[in-house]
């Protein structure tokens, strides 16, 4: 599904990646883990065409991301949610209608956002703090929020970069089962992390970075670092 | 699905207005003072054309015919006269006039009146009083007598004297003055406008500034440059809407009371313009409000549109 292609990135003279090769399939759920700065987030910009590769190809199915005219790239990236460590809600519109643009962003009618929205929000339990705005929500509140906001578009992966980076425990944990529990559900989930009870608590594929290289690519992966 | 869109996009935009709150109220007051300095400048402009016509109307030529001249001809030089393109008004002083005008100017003047009377016979001559379209165009009017070919040697003749080269110098000056105040009004209106310009649009640019992670995550989640860009050009226009709103009614009693105390000095009263001119600068301000609060949204957002 999506493949990582000879790709190195350069940030001025400071190499953040270097020789990736990596196949993702559909299905799959992948923990990137690495200590900061080993080119974790570099690779999920990589995947939504935030930034560039200085040399090699990033590919969905068979299209190369980084030669997708604006347009295209638009309708790609309908098919990735996002998740961030710094959660990146809308501060000026309130739990429901942050979700409600995802919907609304990809032309949703009206019907359907009424539908669905609620939903979600039960999902991950915050139907109560529906009219909340995100300064009014705790981290946990957040970081369940930007996931229903992820999801609600049914995309094809969920790409999520340290969503448990500013969480407790007990808030780190709910956040790994609801990407567990969509996971279940067919779609594609990336993550990094450098937490340990994370990684152990997927028990999943684990790619390790460091400094920019792969250095381990296991199938039932455990945190090793 | 357009009207929906756009509906979306109105309401977004409204809401993104009414909850930035002091960002709001900032972006108005900035627009507000731009639109006051431009609505100024049109006011300026308004009592600077009557002063500087006032002291226009003040400039003129006359030319002086000799005592005997028959008015049959005099009246033949005011025809010609009035056929010149440059000339706005000739007016006859008959030597009855004259003399009527004299006496009143001299009315306390008795050794004068005296002496004249003791001449018995009118001495002044008949006069036209001529006006040109424009000052600048008094030299060619003066030039046009100078020229033989023109007037008939019989009407050269006649003619005593033309006050115009006497005038010559002061018609110059006030010439150069008219010219020189539009061109320095032109001037510093263009400049204050820019200025202001300048200053709303960094404002707009700064509060759009603001919201470029906001800009990006919409980006990120697929929306559409054009559904992205929507709320922020209403949120612009809407700006731009209440600013003009605000000015107009400031403007009511600023020009009251310029129309109480300046009157004399400017030579119009402000508020007697303001009020027949209220429609068009309303809808000036209205629309200058609107543009640069649309047009700055646009050129603000555009950089973070691209991918």
């Amino acid at each position: 599904m999506i493949y990582f292609n000879n790709v190195t990135k350069k940030y001025c003279n400071d190499v953040a990646l270097e020789d990736i090769n990596i196949s993702i399939t559909q299905g799959e759920f992948v923990a990137i883990v690495g200590h900061s700065g080993a080119g974790k987030t570099t690779l999920t910009k990589l995947i939504l065409a935030e930034e560039y590769p200085t040399d090699g190809s990033v590919f969905f199915q068979s299209t190369d991301i980084h030669k997708l005219s604006s347009r295209d790239l638009t309708q790609f990236r309908r098919k990735i949610g996002v998740v961030f460590q710094d959660f990146r809600l809308l501060p000026n519109r309130t739990a429901y209608e942050n979700i409600a643009f995802a919907m609304e962003a990809i032309g949703k009618q009206n019907r359907e956002i009424k539908e669905d929205v609620p939903h979600v929000l039960e999902l991950v339990d915050l139907t109560s703090k529906a009219s909340h705005f995100p300064h009014q929500l705790s981290g946990g509140e957040k970081q369940r929020l930007a996931i229903a906001r992820a999801i609600i578009t049914q995309p094809e992966i969920i790409i999520a970069d340290e969503p448990t980076g500013n969480l407790d425990p007990i808030n780190t944990s709910d956040v790994v089962n609801l990407l567990k529990k969509i996971n279940d559900l067919g779609t594609t989930v990336i993550i990094t992390t450098h937490n340990r009870n994370v990684v152990d608590q997927i028990k999943k594929r684990v790619i390790t970075l460091e400094k920019g290289r792969i250095v381990r690519d296991d199938k039932d992966g455990k945190y090793m670092l | 699905m357009f009207i929906m869109k756009l509906k979306r996009v109105i309401v977004a935009g409204y809401r993104s207005f009414t909850r930035s709150g002091f960002t709001s109220v900032a972006s108005i007051l900035v627009m507000t003072i731009t639109l006051f300095v431009i609505t100024s400048l049109i006011f300026i402009q308004a009592g600077l054309n009557s002063t500087l016509n006032d002291i226009k109307e003040k400039v003129d030529v006359t030319v002086y015919f000799v005592s005997d001249a028959n008015e049959d001809d005099i009246k033949e030089v005011e025809e010609s006269l009035k056929k010149l393109p440059e000339v706005r008004d000739v007016s006859y002083t008959s030597q009855d006039d004259a003399l009527i005008q004299f006496k009143e100017r001299h009315s306390n003047d008795y050794l004068t009146l005296q002496a004249l009377d003791e001449l018995g016979d009118n001495p002044l001559g008949a006069s036209l009083n001529i006006k040109a379209e424009d000052p600048s165009q008094y030299e060619s009017i003066a030039k046009y007598f100078e020229n033989e070919n023109a007037l008939s040697r019989e009407h050269f003749t006649i003619i005593d004297k033309i006050d115009y080269h006497q005038n010559k110098i002061v018609i110059d000056r006030l010439t150069s003055i008219i010219n020189g105040a539009k061109k320095l009004g032109f001037a510093i209106s263009l400049i204050l406008i820019l200025i202001s310009l300048l200053i709303t649009f960094n404002t707009i640019r700064l509060i759009i500034y603001m919201s470029k992670e906001e800009i990006s995550i919409m980006k990120l989640m697929g929306a559409e440059g054009r559904y992205i860009r929507g709320p922020f050009i209403f949120s612009g226009i809407l700006v731009g809407l209440i600013a003009s709103i605000i000015t107009i009614i400031i403007f009511i009693p600023v020009s009251i009371w310029l129309g109480n105390q300046m009157t004399d000095f400017i030579g119009i009263n402000l508020f007697a313009y303001y009020k027949s001119n209220f429609l068009q600068l309303f809808i000036i301000m209205l629309g200058s409000g609107v543009i640069i609060g649309s047009v700055s949204s646009i050129f603000a957002i555009h950089r973070y549109l691209r991918k």
